[in-house]
């Protein structure tokens, strides 16, 4: 009963404060592929993976005032969103025991990150199942504005979250 | 260099419903509506359970995909008279529109939620594996599939020939509207699609619409809200995926303990054990599933046979609302289930919108979706909803439902004053 909420839920509560929508995507995109517990289905939209339920299933936590989502202005004085578990959102993963590993570290890494850089990572991932090299000519072709060093950080990036992700979690290699 | 393509000797038809006749002139596009894996969609409905609701949305995938392939034909016919069309990306995209839907299986939805298995993967497998779509596609010139399954994948690089099978207003969404109002008989759904290709134009690989066909797409828009809320997410559509997915669970949770079915689930078994292959998954279609329900109704487990009798019989599960307040009662309702011997595994479930396919139009979130562009007289290009009050109004509304699902029957049925069903009626306010 409401589990996958739970688990999206738990996770804000481990990274703190977590800004932006496309952020939040990119960032649980790359843990599922780490093997953590999101079940959400993702597709290829024009900014590499997405997942409308997992959009909706935000929406739902806000609706049910487990999150608290605040509107903020970027530099570019476009609109971008952060949330927060509210008091009633701990109440709530009080009933959802150990629905996520603690990775803590795994998440502050992640999110320390630049929203741009997460989606060239999240990008690589969604074509892993292609040579490096491949993958990042299909990149390429998608994302003209990626840069050649941006992929090899990225590609550098994948395997540091792998390498901790072991450290952190090795119940889930 | 645009290559040519065979034509056929003579153009064939369709009859269809929605686009009354549905035209096909392309020898490849003929020899790919005649494959197995083509025609397997005649036997999966496009709405999947939905005709326990309307009983008239009986219709398949097949006709659907053919709607689609008829709508990126028209479209790109209006966008080759104004120049706006790379022709060599012609039949691409129309193999793309009319392979789209391939890989869904019987009742998509609940089977990838209970096997985890991904419809728009298996479309990917279906074309660029060993099949005779694949075949037939390969024979147009090595890569011509890779580039029809990139299309759909959404990861082709033309963004404008991925935009006409996949965005906010595309030849996929027009014709389930459409169709699906059609054959659900509900007298909204309908919108002109006609004058909508009229104002349709190209912008930076993307496609736009004229600010003068403006109210067209309004009545798109809305009659997406409006199905939205009336069919695809009717809560007795809702009540019969819960019990059809609770019938795949108990399934296979049974076979993994070895229980003896009567009626042993041999297409299934390969799934079960997740070690299905493609040739296995193609064999799967909603006629295989049916009977198994049907003779499910006679097996010794109680759960199963209650179950697949509730879906064969339509004595469905009631609703009420999931408010936050529930989760603070949930452990106490499970525990009375459980109780009551009622199994909650299986006649308790929560399904809320995010289980939904279908979404409602939104004007973009931080770049991720496209939004619907106007093109203004000017040249300038402005989102839809800040145009058009009637979208503006409709776009900052709640698209968020859940509801808690229950066998009432079950609950009535228990002593009257045992303790269970008093706490199971208190929570659930019945």
């Amino acid at each position: 009963m409401l589990e996958d909420h739970a688990i999206i839920a738990a996770l804000i509560q481990q990274s703190g404060r977590n800004s932006g929508r496309k952020k939040l995507q990119k960032s649980i995109y790359i843990f599922q592929r780490l093997g953590f517990p999101f079940h959400q289905i993702f597709h290829f939209h024009f900014n590499g993976p997405y997942s409308e339920e997992l959009s909706v299933q935000l929406e739902e936590l806000c609706d049910f005032g487990f999150l608290i989502e605040d509107r903020e202005e970027t530099q570019n004085k476009d609109e971008t969103c952060s949330y927060r578990i509210s008091e009633a959102g701990l109440d709530f993963l009080s009933h959802y025991k150990n629905v996520l590993p603690n990775m803590h570290g795994l998440t502050q890494h992640v999110v320390a990150q630049e929203t741009w850089f997460l989606e060239c990572v999240a990008t690589l991932l969604y074509f892993d199942y292609l040579p490096r090299v491949e993958a990042v000519e299909k990149v390429r072709a998608l994302e003209k504005r990626t840069m050649n060093e941006d992929f090899d950080h990225a590609l550098a990036f994948i395997d540091e979250l792998r390498s901790l992700q072991s450290a952190e979690c090795p119940a889930l290699r | 260099m645009t290559r040519s393509y065979q034509k056929l000797n003579e153009e064939k038809v369709f009859k269809d419903p929605v686009h009354r006749y549905i035209h096909v002139r392309d020898r490849l596009i003929w020899d790919l509506i005649g494959t197995p894996e083509f025609q397997r969609l005649r036997r999966i409905r496009q709405l999947g359970t939905t005709f326990l609701t309307f009983h008239g949305a009986e219709h398949s995938r097949f006709g659907h995909s053919l709607g689609v392939y008829e709508i990126a034909r028209r479209v790109i016919d209006i966008f080759k008279y104004r120049n706006h069309w790379d022709d060599s990306e012609t039949m691409i995209a129309l193999c793309a529109a009319l392979l789209h839907d391939v890989g869904h299986g019987p009742f998509s939805h609940s089977f990838e939620k209970v096997f985890g298995t991904n419809h728009e993967e298996y479309t990917q497998k279906i074309i660029l594996g060993n099949t005779e779509i694949h075949r037939l596609l390969e024979q147009q010139g090595q890569g011509f599939a890779e580039k029809v399954a990139d299309v759909i994948g959404k990861t082709y690089p033309n963004r404008l020939v991925v935009s006409l099978i996949s965005s906010q207003i595309d030849a996929d969404r027009m014709d389930y509207l459409l169709r699906d109002a059609y054959f659900t008989g509900v007298s909204y759904g309908h919108f002109d699609m006609e004058r909508i290709w009229r104002v349709m134009r190209t912008q930076d690989d993307q496609i736009v619409f004229k600010l003068s066909g403006m109210h067209a797409v309004e009545d798109y828009i809305m009659s997406r809200y409006q199905m939205y809320w009336q069919v695809y997410f009717h809560p007795v559509t809702r009540s019969a995926e819960v019990i059809l997915t609770q019938i795949l669970h108990r399934a296979k949770v049974l076979y993994q303990e070895g229980f003896h079915f009567k009626y042993a689930p041999h297409p299934l078994i390969k799934i079960f054990e997740g070690k299905m292959t493609l040739q296995d998954y193609l064999k799967l279609d909603e006629s295989v599933i049916l009977y198994f329900f049907q003779a499910w109704q006679e097996e010794e487990d109680a759960i199963l046979s209650d179950l697949c009798f509730r879906f064969m019989n339509r004595r469905l599960f009631k609703y009420v609302e999931f408010t936050p307040s529930l989760i603070g009662s949930k452990d106490r309702l499970v525990e009375a289930f459980r109780d009551a011997g009622i199994d909650p595994d299986y006649y308790l479930e929560v399904d809320s919108s995010s289980n939904s396919p279908y979404d409602l139009y939104r004007p973009g979130e931080e770049g991720e979706r496209q939004p619907i562009q106007l093109l203004m007289p000017d040249g300038t290009l402005h989102e839809l909803s800040q145009e058009s009050d009637v979208v503006g109004s409709i776009t900052g509304m709640r698209r968020t439902d859940c509801k808690l699902y229950y066998p009432k029957d079950r609950i009535l049925d228990l002593p009257e004053h045992s303790p269970y069903r008093k706490t199971i009626q208190d929570i659930l306010g019945i």
